[in-house]
């Protein structure tokens, strides 16, 4: 029989153990997947003990203080430390979400920090989402319209409330990095980020590419590899609903 | 000095910074078929635009009569008389025309009842020259900035604009006087990039991250600032920091003028409705200087809320749950995240926090870079817009919704401007391997720095400086306390200490290049407002209370070498750009 194995620099080894130093009684353990590409060594988990008298009360916060009072070298994106830039998301305690927007007191035990599921991973917490923009490209994510003249488009309140819901995605791509179905086709598979983004496109009143737009998502590969898990629903940090998204533009193409 | 791999690009113009400015930039060089790239240390919708909640001025006229010279009037007394009447102009004039094509391009914004873009009442904006309130804020909802910057980048999308993401720009290259492009630090993979173009232009963005408690996100360092400082440029009109009324207490995440827009109050201890006393006309709505100073006052004379008596109360649980629904869904979920607070039946704790910077690399109408020598000069081949340049538009302090308007009227102009001076595939000079060696020295040292300061460490003292001695009330004493003090986490870069030494997404390395960036803007703002004897918008000296037209309708221009600075004025433009309207003269500015 044939035998499968993960190849060897996979295997993630334990790494150091940061002792707090600060004396504090109210110690958390932190432990955060660490991977450098400079050096020929396997992914490890650091271990934090980190001082949570003097910690406010994010994710983020933890990794800042990490960062800022322990060990300087810990790589991760982020930038607007209030859910709107979408750089933090990240895997906390098994679940995506972005971490300046995650409380720690809603994690139980010990907190585990890894970078977004499936992803190459590029330095620590630092996932390479390139493919994942390339697919957000393909989906022309822009207003096409014939219509050449220095008046705004009438858009009713009712066509414009159809992109509530849609137009607030962040890219932070916690749900596609949750997704199974992702995970397994996710170069071919465009995934739920980017089809709530389509679907944004699809449904804007404003908008005279519909049908050439459906045409192009219509492919076993690119749509109908959603199987409704529903995972990206519940890992949306913003409460949007992809999977929805993905149903409405299977439902208009069953229809139209 | 360890060599390092050098890629060259050559290209017709640089964009530095992919937020609303740059990326309009970029949308209109590649319109115009010139080479372009974009450079941006962090993806194109990560940038802070995306933070920009209330909305874009602009005078369509669409929620009553409007016209763009009331919207100029607005803005020259909102910036106290400091900004430069013919770029105000110039901004007001071409607003409508730029909201309308960002319409075009899909943003989806809020709509009236007959499906024109919705507009909202915000700080300062008036009918008639000052007389009443008008409704000339254009919003998608409360998340306008989102909404516009990734537009924008699809549109950059569709114009196949050359990204290059992730990348740190170093420094300019600059020859006799004229910038030749730039290089820059690819963090995917630790080469050293370096682009010639004959124009490049700096759209980095603010740099509040000098402040312990900003809005301002990470990354807002002002890079671009620090590059041209470095180039032996000035940067202008500094002390001019914005303190938006309405940060979260505790967090300092932004809550929206747009509240206040749709009937949000502030409240003291005592329940009373405070901004009625500073400014009986405005109230609530008078510009945000003038928010702050009265929040500060209150808070000062005892009567702040909370065990600290530190912050105020804004409330909007008198609203319509639906209004708060539809028109301010960004700012529920941010008052529920970071002050546990339900707005529809709590108030929001807020507390002025640092949020814009007016002062930045000086720059005309037209987005070209000045510079002082006997008179006014522009820079050749070097462009500045957005929150990096200092038009001057927003002169002493800006008007809520007048910075988005901002990004994408300069960001046009810069376009339409290097179209006028560059024609496609024009050839490059040769540039001396001396400029490349003088970055890649300095980077290098940072790199290999063994000392015992961590850069977490410089940059908390560098925050906790400049936001004790140079917040929104200022004088002599703390300014003078501050110019020192300032000083020193710059010197403790001496023995820095850098831990990571390697190239790939070398964080700390970036943070501490950074922090150079952040302490040589520190310094000019702190000196810069040493030397201005008077209060004028955001500047407000207690021992200098007035406003000083004869001695500083002046822009303040300050060079940094090192720790060392070097200041020196440039007058205010008095003058309109055309015969469209009249100059509108110092005047007393009350609300």
């Amino acid at each position: 029989m044939v035998q499968f194995n993960l190849p060897s620099n996979s295997k993630i080894k334990k790494g150091q153990y940061y002792k707090d130093k600060t004396g504090s009684k109210n110690i958390r353990k932190v432990n955060v997947y660490r991977w450098d590409p400079s050096k020929n060594e396997n992914p490890r988990i650091d271990t934090y003990e980190v001082d949570m008298n003097n910690c406010s009360s994010k994710v983020l916060d933890i990794l800042n203080k990490i960062k800022n009072e322990i060990d300087p070298s810990i790589a991760y994106r982020r930038s607007c430390a209030h859910g709107v830039c979408g750089s933090c998301a990240m895997n906390m305690n098994g679940k995506n979400g972005l971490a300046c927007t995650k409380s720690h007191s809603e994690l139980d035990g010990d907190i585990d920090i890894y970078p977004l599921p499936h992803l190459k991973v590029l330095k620590d917490l630092i996932g390479d989402l390139s493919t994942l923009y390339k697919q957000y490209e393909s989906v022309e994510p822009w207003l096409k319209t014939t219509k050449i003249n220095d008046k705004e488009n009438i858009q009713t309140k009712e066509d414009r409330a159809k992109l509530d819901g849609l137009y607030e995605c962040i890219m932070c791509a916690c749900c596609s990095t949750s997704c199974p179905s992702y995970w397994w086709n996710g170069e071919k598979y465009l995934g739920p980020a980017v089809l709530l983004q389509a679907y944004r496109w699809i449904i804007d009143s404003r908008d005279e590419d519909r049908k050439e737009r459906l045409k192009k998502v219509a492919d076993e590969l690119k749509l109908y590899r959603c199987h409704t898990i529903l995972n990206c629903t519940n890992a949306c940090p913003k409460g949007l609903n992809p999977a929805k998204a993905i149903a409405e533009i299977k439902k208009m193409l069953a229809t139209a | 000095m360890s060599s390092y791999k050098i890629i060259d690009h050559e290209y017709d113009v640089v964009v530095l910074g992919a937020g609303g400015s740059g990326l309009r930039a970029a949308v209109g060089l590649s319109e115009a078929g010139l080479r372009t790239a974009c450079v941006s240390k962090v993806f194109p919708t990560r940038s802070h635009t995306s933070a920009a909640q209330g909305g874009i001025s602009a005078a369509l006229g669409n929620m009553g009569e409007d016209d763009w010279r009331w919207h100029m009037y607005d803005t020259v007394k909102g910036a106290d008389w400091l900004g430069d009447q013919d770029s105000i102009e110039y901004l007001c004039k071409e607003a409508p025309a730029a909201v309308l094509e960002l319409e075009k391009y899909g943003v989806p914004f809020s709509r009236t009842e007959d499906g024109k873009i919705y507009q909202r009442p915000f700080g300062g904006m008036t009918k008639n020259y000052g007389n009443e309130t008008v409704q000339r804020t254009c919003a998608a909802a409360d998340r306008t900035g989102h909404a516009i910057l990734h537009t924008l980048y699809g549109q950059a999308l569709k114009h196949n604009t050359q990204f290059f993401i992730e990348y740190f720009a170093l420094d300019l290259i600059m020859k006799d006087g004229a910038c030749k492009g730039l290089i820059a630090w690819n963090l995917n993979d630790g080469t050293i990039h370096r682009f010639r173009s004959h124009i490049t232009i700096i759209a980095t963005g603010g740099y509040g991250k000098v402040y312990y408690s900003a809005t301002s996100a990470h990354t807002c360092t002002g890079d671009g600032n620090a590059m041209v400082l470095r180039a032996g440029l000035p940067l202008q009109d500094m002390e001019f920091v914005q303190f938006h009324p309405t940060g979260i207490y505790g967090h300092g995440t932004l809550i929206s003028e747009g509240v206040r827009g749709e009937g949000g109050y502030l409240v003291n201890s005592k329940g009373e409705r405070f901004m009625e006393r500073y400014a009986p006309k405005a109230k609530d709505l008078a510009s945000r200087d003038v928010v702050s100073r009265s929040i500060a006052v209150e808070i000062n004379e005892g009567r702040g809320i909370g065990k600290e008596q530190d912050h105020v109360h804004l409330h909007i649980d008198h609203l319509d749950p639906k209004v708060i629904e539809e028109r301010l869904p960004g700012i529920s979920e941010a008052s529920k995240l970071f002050a546990n607070v339900d707005v529809t039946k709590e108030p929001i704790p807020v507390v002025p926090t640092v949020h814009y910077n007016m002062g930045g690399i000086p720059t005309n109408y037209k987005a070209e870079v000045l510079t002082v020598n006997g008179s006014e000069k522009t820079v050749p081949g070097l462009m500045a817009i957005g929150e990096a340049a200092c038009v001057s538009v927003h002169g002493a302090n800006r008007l809520g919704s007048n910075s988005l308007i901002d990004l994408v009227v300069f960001g046009r102009a810069a376009a339409k401007r290097a179209a006028e001076l560059v024609k496609p595939g024009m050839k490059h000079d040769e540039i001396d391997k001396s400029e490349t060696d003088r970055c890649l020295d300095r980077f290098d040292k940072l790199r290999n720095s063994q000392g015992s300061n961590p850069t977490s460490e410089l940059r908390l003292s560098m925050q906790k400086t400049m936001q004790s001695k140079c917040a929104v009330f200022r004088s002599e004493k703390t300014l003078k306390e501050g110019v020192d003090e300032i000083r020193k986490p710059f010197e403790g870069m001496e023995s820095l200490s850098v831990k990571d030494k390697s190239l790939i997404f070398n964080t700390d390395l970036v943070e501490t290049l950074e922090f150079d960036n952040l302490i040589r803007q520190a310094i000019t703002t702190m000196d810069s407002a040493y030397h201005r004897k008077e209060s004028r918008g955001a500047h407000a000296r207690e021992d200098f209370p007035k406003r000083d037209d004869e001695n500083y309708m002046q822009h303040t221009l300050s060079w940094c070498n090192g720790s060392k600075t070097k200041i020196n004025y440039r007058p205010v433009h008095r003058s309109t750009l055309t015969n469209d309207v009249q100059y509108f003269p110092p005047q007393e500015r009350v609300y």
